[in-house]
């Protein structure tokens, strides 16, 4: 392959997904207020197109309508630079994560996923683990003092719950052997899904699941912005598009996650493939499409269904509960893998 | 492409670095750090070390700068202030800097050869590297972990109450006088 048709299809890869990727945005938002709906028995939107489906639309020309409000107290540069700090990684993240298996298209194979990287799942933790300034430096910013203690509380639970994090996912480390998410995926083949190795996987990522929310700011754990007590926390200042950008950086990360638990705990693209070429390539997409849904579905569940964590419950349960499971479960999977290899790993 | 992209992390490296010298709000220059970080970063990507790369990033960008910008936040730091330009500083600060730069760059000429190394030949996936730590250099790399470890419980037992670590007989008069103060609360 040449270097120029390798640029061409990368930057259309790098399209394509990053479309796919705030269309899934903006229908997860879409989602979540139909679904919290009829969790609280009411319809939610209902007006614009059928079912409500072209209110993301109208939502968006809404922001980019909307007077873009910047308050004279404001530290201008990091007041401006933050939101653009938190879409930027949160989009960026996506780019190492693969949702199908390749595809031929004439004499080109590609595989389904913008960049394949030896080490695929640290970068990221580290694209996300860069994604907390945006939320820190909004609150400060802002100069304003429920912003401040939003992006406080944000930085503080974002480093506590992102030590669990990385060690739960230690354990399917061992077990896959490598950081690559492909081959992640590829050990999981015939339903040995790291979910189903009992107990360790599926503690792993109960761990996995519990950590991400919390890294997520989502319910129960969205103390940085809870509006009971701070407004809208590290966001009280911002409107329109900054706002926005917020939501979008929220939700898209919301997606990394759900990918992330489908590729490393569900088998990823896995599934029952059949039929012409054509549908071989397309149907994992789709298994790969469904389970991330699911997760996603999940989180509006979670959201809706369970009240806030106070905030020394949320440090405690991070600190006190979640830290030293995931470091036992993390020894013993060692222990139990380094004594009976030929079960536990497949080659 | 590769001294393109080495000049280009570099360059910003060192503008991150001059930049938190200049500074005068304590989040700037943390923020200055994490750029320098992030180009270091890069600068590891083009040699090949894409595990050292990521780490960095995680650990020193994403979580190490994260608790400083917390503590500053936390602390709501002012501006700093300047002081009058010290002449002992530059008299003996400046010359002092360039001849240890022109001594750092010379050694480093010296004693490095110029010969082509090719990427990926060095040690730097993640394989090699835990060959490395895991089995070449098992025993530095378990004490390093268990000085770590001293450290940390030094920090925790710093940080703890004090009545329930040091007597009171312990410190020095004037210390426990003052200790008693803030005890009891009462202003001067």
């Amino acid at each position: 392959m040449s270097i120029l048709t390798f640029a061409i299809i990368s930057i259309i890869k790098s399209v394509a997904v990053v479309f796919v990727l705030l269309t899934a945005v903006a229908y997860s938002v879409w989602l979540e207020r139909k679904v919290s709906a009829r969790i609280q028995n009411r319809w939610g939107p209902t007006k614009v197109g059928p079912f409500g489906l072209l209110q993301p639309l109208a939502d968006g020309v809404k922001f980019i309508f909307k007077e873009d409000l910047t308050q004279p107290y404001v530290y201008k540069t990091l007041y401006i630079a933050s939101p653009i700090i938190a879409v930027v990684f949160a989009i960026t993240a996506i780019s190492v994560i693969p949702f199908g298996n390749s595809i031929t298209i004439g004499p080109i194979t590609t595989q389904l996923q913008i960049t394949d990287l030896n080490i695929g799942l640290l970068v990221v933790l580290g694209i996300t683990s860069m994604g907390v300034y945006g939320v820190a430096l909004a609150g400060w910013s802002s100069n304003s003092k429920y912003s401040l203690l939003g992006g406080l509380r944000a930085s503080a639970q974002m480093i506590s719950y992102e030590v669990s994090l990385g060690l739960s996912l230690i354990p399917v480390l061992i077990l896959a052997g490598s950081f690559s998410l492909r081959e992640i995926v590829n050990k999981q083949q015939h339903l040995h899904w790291n979910f189903f190795y009992l107990p360790f996987g599926t503690i792993a990522f109960f761990i996995y699941l519990i950590s991400a929310y919390a890294e997520t700011n989502r319910t129960p754990f969205d103390l940085p912005e809870a509006e009971s007590e701070l407004v809208a926390g590290y966001h009280t200042e911002y409107s329109a598009m900054k706002f926005a950008m917020f939501f979008m950086a929220e939700y898209s990360n919301m997606v990394t996650v759900a990918c992330l638990s489908t590729l490393l705990f569900f088998g990823g693209w896995l599934g029952p493939v059949f039929g012409p070429p054509i549908l071989q390539s397309l149907l994992p997409v789709m298994w790969f499409c469904l389970k991330v849904f699911f997760f996603m579905f999940l989180y509006v569940w979670v959201r809706w269904t369970l009240p806030r964590f106070r905030y020394d419950q949320l440090m405690a349960f991070g600190w006190k509960f979640l830290l030293p499971a995931a470091i036992v479960n993390l020894v013993l999977t060692a222990l139990v893998v380094a004594w009976k290899p030929e079960i536990w790993l497949v080659h | 492409m590769h001294l393109i992209l080495f000049l280009f992390f570099g360059g910003i490296c060192v503008a991150g670095a001059v930049n938190l010298l200049l500074q005068r709000h304590p989040i700037n220059s943390a923020l200055s750090l994490v750029v320098v970080m992030a180009s270091l970063a890069g600068e590891y990507l083009l040699l090949g070390a894409e595990f050292v790369a990521a780490i960095q990033v995680i650990v020193y960008a994403g979580a190490i700068m994260v608790l400083f910008i917390f503590t500053i936040m936390l602390l709501n730091a002012g501006e700093e202030e300047r002081t009058g330009k010290s002449r002992v500083a530059i008299m003996l600060g400046v010359p002092g800097v360039a001849i240890a730069s022109v001594l750092v760059a010379w050694v480093l000429l010296r004693h490095s050869g110029t010969g082509d190394v090719a990427l990926f030949a060095l040690p730097g996936v993640p394989h090699d590297i835990a060959q490395l730590l895991f089995h070449d250099f098992l025993l530095p790399f378990e004490i390093t972990s268990i000085l770590i470890l001293i450290a940390i419980m030094g920090a925790v037992v710093l940080a703890s109450k004090p009545e329930s670590i040091a007597k009171p007989s312990a410190a020095e008069p004037a210390e426990q006088e003052a200790r008693e103060l803030v005890a009891s609360g009462r202003e001067r």
